[in-house]
C-alpha cells in the first residue's frame, strides 16, 4: 500500500541516517538538563516551572527536526517524484507528518516522564503530562509542517521556519502546559487536554493540504 | 493517444520564455527539444509532467486535458529530470521497491528494470557507492518500472558514457516501437524513426508584455 | 470591477485620491489629538496618564485592521492572481507591524504606574506581542525568495494560516491568563467599559478614523512604490534581452 510505503521509506531513512529518534530525545534530555543550570537546583522551583519546560523542550526538539521533513527530498529531487505519483501529494504529506511524530514525538512520551522526575514534578500531574503530549506533540509535527514546505529548498531555510513555525506553536504549547498546570494546582486537566486534541484534529486534516499547497509551489 | 500542446505560454520572472508554442506527437512518435540553455526546454518539460502550472494554453493526451484534470493526465506520465531522486542510504533495489510501491507498480518487474539499465550486479549495493554515471541510470530505471506511455526525458544522457548513452537510446526506441510517445531534451542522436524537433527558442517573443510593462504611465507624473 | 486592478488605472485613481486622504487625516489627527490633550478631563484613576489610550487604542485596532485587510489581499492574490492584490498586501505588511509596536510600547508606558513595570503578561498585551511575530514571519518570508510570484503565493499561504493561529493564540491566551491570574487590572478597560462617556469616546473614534486614513495614505504610497519598483525591473529585464 503506498501510504504505507511512504510512513516506511521515511522512517528507514530516519533510521539509516541520524539514529531515528534517538537525537531528537538526546537534545530533549538535554534541554531538560540544562535548566537547573539555567534556575538553579531549588526543589520547589524546579517543580514549579517543570511541566512548562518539558513542553518547551519536546516543542524545541520537534522544531529541530523540522529542517528533514521536506528539504532533502525537495533538494534530491525526490519530491518530483513524490508529486507525479497516484498519491495525493496531502497524503504524502501526511505520511511524512507520521514518520516525523513517530521518530520525534512518540519517543518523547517515554523520555518525559524520565525527565519530569529530575525536575521534580508533581507526582499528580504524570497522567496530564504524558496525556497532553500524546494530544499535542501531533499537532506540532503537523502544523510545522506547513512551515517547513513554506521554506522548503530555500539555501537558508532553517531559521526562518523557526521564526514562522514557533508563533503558530503557541495556542498548542498553552493548552498543553494549561493541562499540566492545572492538574498541578488540583484542577481539572480536562478542558485543557480536549482543546489540545482538538487543534490536533483540526489540524490532522488542514495542516497536509496547505503544506502540499506549499510543497507544489517549492518545486516548481 | 496522441500528445497535443497548443498555444502554450510560459512566463519566469518578468520575462516570456516562449509564447504560442504548439506541437503534437503520435503515438509511437517522439519529439527532440534542442535549442540554447535558458530557452525553456527544461521548463516545457516540467510543464507538461504537471509539475509547473500551464498559465496560457492547452495540454491534451487523448482526451485527457492537462488543465481540466491533471491527475488522469499525469497518471499516463513519466518525467526523468536534472535530479536522480536517490537517497544515499537505500540501496538500488530498495530504491526501486519504494518507487513500484508509490507508482503501484508490481516489484517483480524491478530486477528486469535494473537489468534494463545494466544495473543488476550493484542490485545490493546502497545508493551512495554508486558512481554518477550509475546514479543516473538508477534514476532513469523508473522508465524501465513504471510502464506509462509517455516519457518526458530532461537530458537522460548527461554523466553517462558512450555505451550507456546508446543503451538509453535504444530503450527510447523500444519504448516508441511499442507504441510508447518520448518527449525527449537531448544533444545526442536517439536515433528515433521519424523524431520531430522543436526548439523552443524559436517560440521566444520579442518583447515581453505584463502587467506592468503596457505602457509608460505608470512611471509618470506626480511626486506621490 | 476588476479594471482597478489594472496597475496603470491603479496609480491614476490613488494619485488622485492621496492628497485629500492624506489631507483628512492630518486634520482629523490634529482635531483628535488636541480633544484628547486639552479638551478632555483626566481620569478620576489614573489622570493625565490614561490619554495614552487616544494613541494605544487606535494602533492596537489598526494592528487588527492591517492583518485582516491583509488577509483579503492574500484572498485576492490566490484567487485572481492579481499583481496589485500581493503587492498590497505586502506593502500593508511593514505599516501593521509598525502599528503593532506602537500599541506594545504605549501600552507599556500606559501600564508602567499601574503594574510598577514596564512589562506584565497581560493577556491583551502577550497576544499584541504574538501578533506582531505573525507580522515579522510574514516580512521575512517575503524577504526569502526570488521568485515574486513564488513569494506571494507561499506568503498568502501563511497569511491565512496566521489569522487562524492568531484567533487560537489569542483564545488560549485568555485561556491561560485566566488560570494564572497574571493581572488585576488590564489596560484598555477605560476604553471598553460601558460607561465610557462621550467626552472620551467622541475623540477616541476620531483618533481610530485618523489612524485609518494615516494608514491608507502609507499604504497607497508604498503600493506605488511597489509597483513603479516592478515596472523599473521589467524595464531592466527587457533591456538585458535586448
Amino acid at each position: 500500500m503506498p501510504f504505507l510505503a511512504l510512513i516506511r521509506r521515511d522512517l528507514a531513512i530516519a533510521f539509516r541516517t541520524g539514529g531515528g529518534g534517538a537525537l531528537g530525545v538526546a537534545f530533549f534530555v538535554i534541554a531538560a538538563t540544562l535548566v537547573p543550570f539555567g534556575v538553579g537546583p531549588l526543589p520547589e522551583l524546579l517543580s514549579r516551572i517543570a511541566p512548562g519546560m518539558l513542553w518547551i523542550a519536546a516543542l524545541l526538539s520537534c522544531l529541530l527536526t523540522l529542517d528533514r521533513l521536506f528539504q532533502a527530498d525537495v533538494e534530491d529531487g525526490s519530491m518530483d517524484v513524490l508529486a507525479l505519483s497516484p498519491v495525493p501529494l496531502e497524503l504524502v504529506v501526511l505520511a511524512k507528518c507520521i514518520a516525523h511524530w513517530l521518530t520525534t514525538g512518540l519517543p518523547l512520551l517515554l523520555a518525559a516522564p524520565v525527565m519530569a522526575l529530575t525536575l521534580r514534578m508533581p507526582e499528580v500531574s504524570y497522567p496530564a503530562m504524558i496525556a497532553s503530549l500524546a494530544l499535542g506533540t501531533p499537532a506540532l509535527s503537523l502544523i510545522g509542517a506547513i512551515g517547513a514546505a513554506l521554506t522548503a529548498g530555500m539555501r537558508r531555510g532553517g531559521v526562518l521556519t523557526a521564526v514562522l513555525v514557533l508563533p503558530l506553536y503557541v495556542p498548542t504549547l498553552i493548552l498543553g502546559a494549561l493541562a499540566v498546570n492545572a492538574s498541578a494546582m488540583d484542577l481539572p486537566a480536562a478542558p485543557y487536554l480536549m482543546l489540545s486534541g482538538a487543534i490536533t484534529l483540526a489540524a490532522l486534516p488542514l495542516a497536509p493540504f496547505v503544506a502540499a499547497a506549499a510543497l507544489r509551489l517549492a518545486i516548481r | 493517444m496522441e500528445l497535443i500542446a497548443e498555444n502554450l505560454r510560459v512566463t519566469r520572472g518578468y520575462r516570456t520564455v516562449f509564447a504560442g508554442l504548439g506541437f503534437s506527437v503520435s503515438e509511437g512518435g517522439a519529439l527532440i527539444l534542442a535549442g540554447p540553455n535558458g530557452a525553456g526546454k527544461s521548463t516545457l518539460l516540467r510543464i507538461l509532467a504537471g509539475l509547473l502550472p500551464v498559465e496560457e494554453g492547452e495540454v491534451r493526451f487523448g482526451d485527457v486535458s492537462l488543465r481540466a484534470d491533471r491527475g488522469a493526465f499525469v497518471d499516463h506520465v513519466v518525467h526523468t529530470g536534472h535530479l536522480d531522486a536517490l537517497k544515499p542510504a537505500f540501496t538500488a533495489w530498495e530504491t526501486l521497491a519504494f518507487q513500484a510501491d508509490l507508482y503501484g507498480a508490481p516489484r517483480g518487474r524491478i530486477e528486469a528494470a535494473l537489468d534494463a539499465l545494466d544495473l543488476g550486479f550493484l542490485s545490493d549495493q546502497p545508493v551512495r557507492v554508486l558512481s554518477a554515471g550509475q546514479k543516473r541510470r538508477l534514476g532513469l530505471a523508473r522508465l524501465a518500472l513504471i510502464e506509462r506511455p509517455l516519457w518526458l526525458l530532461d537530458e537522460p544522457t548527461v554523466s553517462l558514457d558512450a555505451k550507456s548513452a546508446a543503451r538509453v537510446a535504444q530503450m527510447a526506441r523500444d519504448h516508441c516501437a511499442q507504441g510508447g510517445l518520448v518527449v525527449a531534451a537531448t544533444h545526442i542522436d536517439l536515433g528515433i524513426d521519424g523524431a520531430a524537433r522543436l526548439d523552443p527558442a524559436a517560440f521566444a517573443p520579442g518583447e515581453s508584455p505584463s502587467d506592468f510593462s503596457r505602457d509608460d504611465a505608470v512611471l509618470d507624473g506626480d511626486a506621490w | 470591477m476588476w479594471s482597478f486592478a489594472n496597475p496603470n488605472k491603479f496609480m491614476r485613481v490613488s494619485g488622485a485620491l492621496l492628497p485629500w486622504i492624506a489631507g483628512i487625516a492630518v486634520l482629523l489627527a490634529v482635531w483628535g489629538l488636541y480633544q484628547a490633550i486639552y479638551v478632555v478631563p483626566p481620569d478620576f484613576k489614573q489622570g493625565d496618564g490614561a490619554r495614552i489610550m487616544f494613541v494605544h487604542v487606535p494602533a492596537a485596532a489598526m494592528s487588527i485592521i492591517v492583518y485582516f485587510i491583509m488577509c483579503l489581499c492574500a484572498v485576492f492574490a490566490l484567487i485572481w492572481r492579481h499583481p496589485v492584490a500581493y503587492l498590497s498586501a505586502k506593502a500593508a505588511a511593514p505599516i501593521g507591524a509598525a502599528f503593532t509596536l506602537l500599541a506594545l510600547v504605549t501600552g507599556a508606558i500606559w501600564g508602567k504606574p499601574m503594574w510598577g513595570a514596564w512589562w506584565v503578561w497581560d493577556a491583551r498585551l502577550t497576544s499584541e506581542l504574538i501578533l506582531f511575530f505573525f507580522y515579522i514571519g510574514y516580512i521575512a518570508l517575503w524577504d526569502a525568495f526570488d521568485d515574486t510570484d513564488k513569494a506571494a503565493t507561499a506568503t498568502s499561504y501563511f497569511c491565512l494560516v496566521g489569522s487562524v493561529f492568531a484567533f487560537l493564540a489569542k483564545y488560549s491566551v485568555d485561556l491561560w491568563d485566566t488560570l494564572h491570574q497574571s493581572s488585576s487590572m488590564t489596560i484598555g478597560t477605560i476604553a471598553t467599559e460601558e460607561k465610557l462617556a462621550n467626552e472620551f469616546k467622541t475623540p477616541l473614534l476620531i483618533m481610530i478614523a485618523a489612524f485609518y486614513l494615516y494608514f491608507l495614505t502609507l499604504w497607497l504610497i508604498r503600493v506605488r512604490s511597489e509597483i513603479r519598483l516592478r515596472r523599473i525591473q521589467a524595464i531592466r529585464q527587457a533591456a538585458v534581452i535586448e
